[in-house]
């Protein structure tokens, strides 16, 4: 087999997403941690486009965008899959990669914005929450968005465990609330008692350190 | 694997980039379909807000009742069902991949500054077609490059996705005041390599209704 490198950066979802997928799937490989600042030869090289890692290395191919990733370790190695057989359930999961893909973002301007826009942020979040608990679980009790093992979506999902859980620390809010989310904080519960995941997330305390630096730094600049 | 009783409607908009990715797909698997107009800008349809109750957007492709959202997903579905005829997405998974990361790439890219080229006005509507330039190059040169098509010696998925933004030229280039031809070259002349095609060609309207119909909205915000 070709040898696989995920080139990622510390405390970084898009960077886990990929981890999770090799892991899940038993693929061996060399994780090489980046500078979160690196906008070097590799980047440029391999995602000039959006200038971001997680950057994989497959033999002598390059993959970059973490969902863009995905669907390729899904495509390369079948076990374990991350998508269902149904085109229709296949088609509803990529509904909801891309939901969090185009949503998510919220979550990261409510870390690093104040005031108004922060404001706005958090309320967007909330109505992202909103939906997914409303919408993303269908009708069936399940563990997971994937069904009884992780999937695409759980992992596209990724950011509501542990990181958001972390910026409502650094932000001083609490938005994930028992009664108004039950199905999001069960699966939360469920996602990071999964084995893969629990071995592959980021220490919290650290994280916390780090975002919370990273936060001010962010703020007296602009 | 059609069966005789599919039923497939498609909940789209005449001058939709997006609805077209769907037209054209559905045309190259042969594939028939009812198109059910959704005028945007009016009131929204039941079938619609039934359909697309969290984004309420077109298009929509409806296969035998149940909805399909986000056009590049139903680009995929397409492709998944009817496998049998032309295939839209490559076999190998690293083409693959190009392939969703350029259709990734156009759907985050292109939209949102093209519509400034004649949604806004002054400084922005400059910084909006300086960054429509800017992508459209880089999808020129890195995507498309000097094959006839992006999926290579075939038209396929990112064709698919760009084709859309083709018939929008003539609007984007009139009311942002710059030449297609004389910026991205090779991008024109894909389109009218494209426009060979009979799935292309019955699926896309005349660029210059669009661009008809640009104005009036124009003429009605008063950007005119």
């Amino acid at each position: 087999m070709e040898e696989v490198i995920l080139h990622g950066t510390s405390y970084n979802l898009f960077t886990y997403r990929v981890i999770w997928a090799l892991k899940i799937k038993g693929i061996p490989f060399d994780y090489i941690e980046e500078e979160h600042s690196d906008k070097g030869s590799l980047i440029m090289k391999y995602n000039p486009a959006f200038k971001r890692f997680p950057i994989l290395f497959h033999g002598e191919k390059a993959l970059s965008e973490s969902m863009v990733i995905l669907e390729y370790i899904e495509d390369t190695w079948p076990q374990n899959p991350l998508l269902p057989i149904d085109p229709f359930d296949r088609a509803k999961a990529r509904f909801w990669v891309k939901f969090a893909g185009d949503k998510g973002h919220c979550v990261g301007t409510m870390y690093y914005t104040t005031g108004e826009k922060q404001e706005k942020a958090i309320k967007e979040t909330i109505e992202m929450l909103k939906i997914i608990e409303e919408q993303a679980f269908g009708d069936q009790e399940k563990n997971f968005f994937g069904g009884e093992k992780i999937g695409i979506v759980d992992m596209a999902f990724g950011i509501i465990p542990h990181w958001l859980e972390v910026i409502e620390d650094i932000v001083g809010v609490k938005l994930l609330e028992p009664h108004s989310f039950p199905r999001l904080l069960n699966w939360v519960q469920n996602f990071k008692e999964e084995q893969v995941i629990k071995e592959n997330l980021p220490n919290r305390d650290n994280m916390f350190v780090f975002l919370k630096n990273q936060r001010e730094i962010l703020l007296s600049s602009s | 694997m059609e069966k005789e009783n599919d039923e497939v409607i498609l909940l789209d908009y005449w001058p939709s980039m997006y609805g077209m990715r769907l037209r054209v797909a559905l045309a190259e698997k042969e594939v028939k379909y009812e198109f059910k107009e959704e005028v945007v800008g009016g009131v929204k349809s039941p079938l619609l807000l039934k359909m697309n109750p969290i984004h309420k957007k077109i298009p929509v492709l409806i296969h035998n009742g149940k909805p399909i959202c986000e056009s590049l997903i139903a680009v995929e579905y397409i492709d998944e069902v009817w496998k049998d005829k032309s295939p839209l997405l490559p076999s190998d998974p690293y083409q693959r991949a190009q392939a969703r990361f350029w259709a990734d790439y156009i759907d985050k890219k292109l939209y949102a500054p093209g519509r400034k080229t004649w949604d806004a006005k002054g400084e922005e509507k400059e910084e909006g077609k300086k960054e429509l330039i800017k992508s459209l190059k880089v999808l020129e040169l890195e995507a498309l490059g000097d094959r006839p098509y992006f999926g290579g010696e075939s038209f396929g998925f990112v064709d698919i996705a760009f084709i859309g933004f083709y018939s929008w030229f003539y609007t984007f280039e009139t009311f942002g005041n710059f030449s297609m031809e004389a910026e991205c070259p090779k991008l024109v002349a894909w389109g009218t390599r494209c426009l060979q095609k009979e799935s292309v060609s019955k699926s896309l309207p005349d660029p210059y209704k669009i661009y008809e119909i640009i104005l009036t909205y124009r003429k009605h915000f008063g950007l005119e």
